[in-house]
């Protein structure tokens, strides 16, 4: 005998798998549909942006000429950006997307935003596989520092779904939640070290800036996958220790959303 | 497993806060922080109780607005009620809708396994019913097709056959039967069949009172988010009908009446089937007799005896009066009693019909002795709907040049 409600999660967790690894694989399959050149899409729009953007910073504004490898920096910091900036973009109008499963069909309301964080993840797969092949094509060998992309995109997925289980309940209540979240992302693409790196930030500067979650992961991404040489995000910070802050703040965003998901659940249905 | 009830709701109220205007946003927050952000409430359910046994189907009808929908979402977990309990005993069957989670841009294929999944089948179990799917759908030839490129028949087909794969015990069906074809239309109620016979509990919402009347072990009426009625289908429908044409004003099953029935006065009427049973329902192309019984309180000459029956819309579909069709009905004397049978073969397209008798006495223009509105009522089955108001017998042919 059980009590009937809406679920946040269900009692079943093979089930909450199973429907969130369902939805997010239609979603990505429907990327690849009907165009044979599907999967070259996907890459065409970070490989043209780092095309254009490699240009202006190595030949006209030249900052990229003292920085070591800049070209893979540039690629990888662009497309674990783009990962976090497709996964909460996607996040915040999911549940008003799905309204009509929301509505006509009980499961876990949480497989919802957790879905859309998934695809985004599986793009960066693929899109990570050609990433790989322009480094090697580059001089950047693959060592075992590589495998710290595993925490590091860990850390940033956690960041995503935080923002994408605060933002999507919160997107059918005020509609501008959206278009405010865009310009948000665009100053976090600034605010982070993408087109350039920490280090070029003045000092005074730096350990403030390093909380950013971002700007620490993608200051270590720099250091164990593109320039061994480059200082850890730790050294960059000021100390071990201070990594605590930009941890703290994703951990916060995490719970943040889980308890404003939480408390939406139940009546997401009825407000959509 | 246990032999209580499959479904428990008690006392179960369900409020919508609607704000008065739908979306607003961040900036008129910021702007007018002080506005009243005035909500309408609507109460859709108020205090609901309902107990359904194991092995039911149980039919939720109302009209549009009634809540019928509302306690649907609240029994598969899809609105959380504000008071009341609802339990459920078993498996639910996570859709209230065929079709839904439905993706055109994919072929039958992925959509099948997609849906399967959906429903809580492992993607092994999808796979292995994949064709016995499939096969209960009759879509065979189209498996690669997207769905887009389906008929809106072929859709159902598809939706139901998944749906009714579920292992559920329990099933919410909101609205389904109202498309596909007359053989698959057989084909679900067969389904229906079997899934009761194998102890599932089916919960059906709908207004089509065909529907009720067909499957339905037990019924229930419900209006402005409160139960009228539990009880029969039969009776169900009936008031259902009521309801939507406003007779429940009154609160008499009967419609209005006129005449003083002084004179004589219509004691009863009623349907038969050729075998001369009562019937309150009666399956298309069936000969159909409609019996009038008239009580005489005077002498009478030649009283004239009338009818006619209406749909649901309440337009007049059949009319017959035994002075137009020149039959001689005698001499009555006080205290007789007599019953006048209007014979037809029942090509009436599937609808509920009221019957109105009437009395009048001899000569042109006279009132009515006695005129009874909606005395009786009569269901008629088929299995297709034309869309006409009825279907008479036909041929067609085609000549090819």
């Amino acid at each position: 005998m059980s009590r009937q409600g809406p679920q946040l999660i269900g009692d079943d967790a093979r089930r909450f798998w199973a429907l969130t690894w369902t939805l997010a694989l239609t979603d990505w399959k429907l990327r690849f549909y009907g165009s044979a050149l599907g999967y070259v899409w996907t890459l065409a729009r970070p490989f043209a942006f780092f095309g254009v953007i490699y240009v202006v910073f190595t030949e006209i504004a030249k900052i990229g000429d003292d920085i070591p490898n800049y070209g893979v920096y540039v690629l990888f910091s662009m497309v674990v950006f783009q990962f976090f900036g497709e996964a909460t973009g996607s996040a915040v109008t999911s549940l008003v997307a799905r309204e009509n499963l929301l509505r006509k069909m009980r499961f876990p309301r949480l497989v919802i935003p957790l879905s859309t964080v998934l695809t985004a993840m599986m793009n960066l797969g693929m899109t990570l596989i050609a990433v790989f092949l322009f480094a090697i094509g580059s001089g950047v060998y693959p060592d075992w520092g590589w495998l710290e992309l595993i925490p590091l995109i860990g850390l940033v997925a956690v960041l995503a779904t935080g923002t994408g289980m605060l933002l999507a309940p919160l997107y059918i209540r005020y509609r501008d939640v959206q278009p405010v979240w865009d310009v948000a992302t665009q100053i976090l693409f600034y605010a982070s070290p993408i087109l350039y790196v920490a280090t070029m930030v003045p000092e005074d500067y730096q350990k403030a800036y390093m909380f950013n979650p971002l700007a620490s992961v993608l200051t270590q991404l720099r250091h164990a996958v593109v320039d061994p040489a480059a200082p850890t995000a730790a050294t960059v910070i000021g100390g071990g220790a201070w990594l605590l802050i930009p941890l703290a703040i994703t951990a916060f965003v995490f719970l943040l959303g889980s308890w404003y998901f939480t408390r939406e659940a139940p009546r997401i249905a009825e407000n959509l | 497993m246990s032999t209580g009830p499959a479904i428990t709701v008690a006392e179960v109220s369900k409020t919508f806060r609607l704000p008065r205007q739908r979306y607003s946003t961040l900036k008129e927050r910021a702007l007018h922080p002080l506005r009243s952000r005035a909500v309408d409430e609507l109460r859709a359910l108020d205090d609901v109780s309902i107990t359904i046994p194991r092995g039911e189907f149980f039919g939720i009808v109302g009209r549009n607005g009634s809540g019928k929908s509302t306690l649907l979402k609240c029994l598969a977990g899809i609105y959380d009620a504000d008071h009341g309990t609802i339990a459920v005993d078993g498996k639910l069957s996570p859709f209230i809708e065929l079709g839904v989670g439905f993706n055109l841009d994919l072929t039958a294929r992925d959509n099948v396994l997609i849906n399967a999944i959906l429903l809580g089948l492992s993607r092994r179990e999808a796979r292995e019913r994949f064709d016995e799917i499939i096969a209960f759908a009759e879509l065979e030839e189209f498996l690669d097709l997207k769905l887009k490129n389906y008929s809106s028949g072929m859709h159902v087909r598809l939706a139901f056959a998944v749906a009714t794969q579920a292992d559920a015990d329990v099933l919410l069906i909101d609205e389904v039967l109202a498309v596909g074809d007359a053989a698959f239309q057989q084909k679900c109620f067969e389904q229906f069949r079997t899934l009761r016979e194998a102890g599932r509990t089916i919960v059906l919402v709908t207004h089509d009172m065909q529907a009720v009347e067909r499957f339905c072990d037990r019924a229930m009426l419900i209006e402005r988010g409160r139960v009228l009625e539990v009880g029969d289908p039969h009776a169900i429908a009936r008031a259902y009908n009521e309801i939507n044409f406003g007779h429940l004003a009154h609160n008499s099953p009967d419609g209005a009446r006129y005449g003083d029935h002084t004179a004589a006065e219509i004691t009863a009427a009623w349907f038969e089937d050729a075998a001369g049973e009562r019937v309150e329902a009666l399956a298309q192309g069936e000969p159909l007799r409609i019996a009038i019984e008239v009580r005489f309180h005077e002498a009478l000459d030649e009283p004239i005896f009338g009818l006619t029956l209406r749909n649901q819309d309440g337009h007049s579909i059949f009319s017959t009066r035994t002075d137009y069709r020149g039959v001689s009905t005698g001499r009555y004397e006080a205290g007789a009693v007599m019953t006048m049978r209007v014979s037809l073969d029942n090509w009436l397209a599937p609808s509920t019909y009221r019957l109105t008798p009437s009395i009048a006495r001899a000569g042109a223009g006279s009132d009515a002795l006695d005129l009874r509105e909606d005395l009786a009522w009569l269901t008629v089955h088929g299995t297709g709907n034309s869309g006409g108001v009825f279907d008479a017998p036909h041929e067609i042919e085609i000549d090819r040049r």
